[in-house]
């Protein structure tokens, strides 16, 4: 289709041409990223639809060892959103790569992107060691923001200090871009996102959720086993579009916007903020061809707004 | 699992806070009795997840508890609106395992997933005991339609306003060749401790998606971590971890 509209006078690019991006040295057909714990390892939504169409999507969080996570109830509603305090549940590094990333690779034919968890530095090396020897990884995205662990995750997130060394410790042991994950319950976003571009890091994704919490009115105790959670869905989208764009101005390196995203209109906003492309979380779980509809609607929205190709907008 | 849209034809009130919604549309994603509909509503970020009472051709009919402000929402709809809704949800219970006596063991709003399965296991000529329980004689509900299909019904209420005085478990038979309980937890328990048979619960968590991808509804069982939407939300009785 595209050879047909090219020929034309003053060619609008077939919508395909118009999507592309590069993420830290690698094409994607389009920005669309389903963000880690909202996607499993795809194969759900691989029920509904072919997620081929996908720029690429961030699997579920994996850990060294198996976890559990918190006990139920792990999930809460609020207003334009959700609270979840699901704490990293999966089945370990091992597991993922002799079952998860098998069935995976029937249903998804493009690089996908790892992430990571980690409660030491050895853990997120250890972890990204292995995963940096499967050919169908293309990309690490290292959480250091998980809201809902208790002894360790978190702290990397807040402190800048930490969070490079985890970067450093990560880029020793990997050649693929290694993106990493920014929690957005800090002072100064820009400090972190500096510290790991100084590190070594190949991008910035963000945010991560923001912490919160529900009170049952009958039981007067908080809704979930955790108390607290990580708030996603449409309400976080303003704090992650602000807290994007000040990293965008920070650093030099690719940023993946996320927070709230829910339609092709907040796709192009994000990327006005300065985003090479976006993860799609909560959205997901309302709606499981929210990603599909998105990358549907994202040409005619553009045509809206005079946009040419996408990656004319924010990006690097 | 299918995303349909369905159209409300009835939603009328049962018992006290408990409604019947008939819809229609395409629901050939609804494939077993004990599966659940996932439905969007206007301005709330989830869905609620519903079990499905009965299923036709071309619809299905949902027994709902009005209990917070998402079902109360869905109470109010009328007919002629439509709802998004994610169908064929859940593992559902397993037909195989019925035997030659099954018996149905239901509690307040967990007596919906029964009906179906009732139906089937009466289209299979199996005799079925059902025991349904509620807390009083305003919350009874779907005792003809069991009758109706042939079972051996009978209804308990905790007040004693109606049927027999009690829980399930003081009306249930001796013996049976297999149950299918559905229920509030502390019906559930004693239904696990009280029964010397096998059978299988269908148990109910807070989900976020209500099929598979968030494990926002994981429970421990014995064969390890499992999700209340899809690999659930029917647990067999030895998977299950409750305490002696």
């Amino acid at each position: 289709m595209g050879g047909v509209t090219r020929e034309k006078e003053a060619p609008r690019p077939a919508d395909a041409d118009r999507l592309r991006v590069n993420l830290c040295g690698t094409e994607l057909d389009n920005p669309v990223i389903p963000a880690s714990g909202t996607f499993g390892f795809g194969l759900e939504f691989a029920e509904i639809y072919d997620i081929n169409i996908l720029g690429t999507f961030s699997f579920k969080g994996t850990t060294r060892e198996p976890r559990f996570g918190n006990p139920t109830p792990r999930i809460a509603e609020c207003p334009a959103g959700m609270i979840n305090a699901v704490g990293l549940q999966n089945p370990g590094v091992g597991q993922v790569i002799r079952e998860e990333l098998p069935r995976l690779k029937q249903v998804f034919h493009k690089p996908v992107m790892a992430n990571v968890s980690g409660f030491s530095l050895e853990e997120y090396a250890e972890t990204c060691a292995l995963l940096d020897r499967e050919p169908q990884v293309g990309w690490l995205e290292v959480n250091i923001s998980c809201p809902n662990v208790h002894g360790g995750g978190m702290s990397f997130g807040t402190d800048p200090k930490q969070a490079a060394a985890v970067t450093r410790a990560v880029k020793a042991v990997t050649r693929k871009p290694v993106i990493l994950k920014l929690s957005p319950n800090v002072t100064d976003i820009a400090e972190m996102a500096l510290a790991c571009e100084e590190a070594g890091a190949d991008g910035i994704s963000l945010i991560n959720t923001l912490q919160g919490m529900r009170i049952d009115l009958k039981t007067r105790k908080p809704v979930l086993a955790n108390l607290m959670g990580g708030v996603s869905g449409p309400c976080v989208f303003p704090v992650a579009l602000r807290m994007v764009w000040q990293v965008c101005r920070a650093v030099r390196i690719p940023v993946i916007g996320m927070g709230g995203i829910s339609s092709a209109e907040d796709v192009l906003e994000m990327m006005m903020a300065g985003a090479t492309a976006v993860e799609v979380g909560a959205a997901n779980l309302r709606d499981p061809l929210a990603c599909r509809r998105i990358i549907e609607d994202l040409p005619a929205a553009m045509d809206r707004y005079g946009i040419r190709n996408i990656r004319e907008l924010g990006g690097h | 699992m299918k995303q349909s849209l369905l159209w409300i034809e009835e939603n009328i009130p049962l018992a006290r806070d408990v409604f019947r919604m008939r819809l229609t549309g395409d629901v050939s994603g609804v494939e077993r009795p004990g599966q659940f509909v996932n439905l969007r509503l206007e301005g709330r970020f989830l869905r609620r997840p519903i079990s499905v009472f009965d299923r036709a051709e071309d619809g299905i009919t949902l027994i709902y508890k009005a209990v917070g402000e998402g079902t109360r929402q869905l109470a109010r709809m009328t007919e002629g609106e439509a709802l998004d809704a994610l169908t064929g949800l859940g593992n559902g219970y397993d037909l195989s395992r019925a035997g030659d006596s099954p018996l149905l063991l239901g509690g307040g709003v967990g007596v919906p997933p029964l009906y179906w399965l009732a139906k089937e296991l009466r289209g299979a000529g199996k005799p079925v005991c059902a025991v349904l329980g509620f807390g009083s004689r305003e919350d009874v509900f779907a005792e003809e339609e069991f009758r109706a299909l042939g079972c051996d019904t009978r209804v308990t209420t905790v007040d004693g306003s109606y049927g027999r005085k009690g829980f399930v478990t003081d009306a249930m038979p001796e013996s049976c060749s297999y149950f299918y309980t559905c229920g509030p937890e502390p019906m559930l328990r004693a239904v696990w401790a009280k029964t010397v048979s096998e059978g299988e619960f269908s148990l109910e968590e807070r989900m976020g998606c209500g099929f598979g991808a968030c494990m926002g509804c994981t429970v421990r069982t014995k064969s390890g971590p499992k999700r209340i939407c899809k690999d659930g939300p029917v647990l067999r009785k030895e998977e299950i971890l409750w305490e002696e």
